[in-house]
């Protein structure tokens, strides 16, 4: 009840309050870029099966929001994903890759 | 002054490429040996050094080029001047046994990661 009473007190106007907290997981596994983490400093474009971790079903590149990648790394990725499909180690354009 | 340092900078300072080409599969044993062989004396007569070759054999390709769907790769890691790419690309543009190719320059981590590569692949066949 005590809660109640600070919010028509005009404590926190609007704001929604539970009686009880509601049990929501808010400890989502941080992503994080494995390229800045196991040290990776180059990526090999001769290397398909490697770089099929970063493009999905049809052979796009994800996003980095999806991967984690930072940017840094992401500017690589897409180079040596752009450079192997060049050499046709990958396809532009696919259909069940993984 | 300037120009001088120049001068001796273009002829101290070597950059890293490597050249990665397709060969059409229809050729022979002979004639693919033949056109890497090209290759190879064409840098070297350019003051090239050679750092590395490696024959990836015939591979199947992501798609068709040429209506082909597997060609022989080839890959050549050299040391030499950049207006050597120009000589190397138009060479390749000519030639009808080559269907794709792509030629990197190597940075500092690039040139790590070669060297790598290239142990590894010079320590397999020893173990077997």
């Amino acid at each position: 009840m005590a809660k109640i009473d600070e919010q028509s007190n005009g404590k926190k106007e609007g704001e929604i309050r539970y009686l009880t907290p509601l049990n929501i997981d808010t400890n989502v596994k941080k992503k994080y870029c494995r390229f800045k983490r196991s040290g990776i400093k180059y990526i090999d474009y001769k290397d398909p099966d490697f770089l099929l971790k970063f493009v999905n079903e049809q052979g796009k590149i994800l996003p980095r929001r999806l991967t984690g990648t930072s940017l840094k790394y992401q500017r690589k990725v897409s180079v040596a994903v752009k450079r192997a499909r060049h050499l046709a180690l990958m396809p532009y354009v696919g259909d069940l890759l993984k | 002054m300037i120009h001088l340092f120049l001068h001796f900078l273009k002829y101290y300072y070597m950059n890293h490429y490597e050249a990665v080409f397709i060969l059409n599969p229809v050729l022979s044993e002979t004639q693919t040996e033949e056109a890497v062989k090209k290759y190879e004396s064409l840098l070297t007569s350019k003051k090239c050094k050679i750092v590395h070759k490696e024959d990836w054999g015939l591979k199947k390709l992501a798609f068709t080029i040429q209506n082909k769907n597997s060609g022989f790769y080839h890959l050549l890691q050299f040391e030499g001047e950049g207006e050597i790419i120009n000589h190397l690309e138009v060479e390749l543009r000519r030639d009808e046994r080559v269907m794709r190719f792509l030629t990197v320059k190597l940075d500092k981590h690039a040139q790590q990661w070669a060297e790598k590569r290239m142990k590894k692949i010079q320590s397999k066949p020893k173990a077997n």
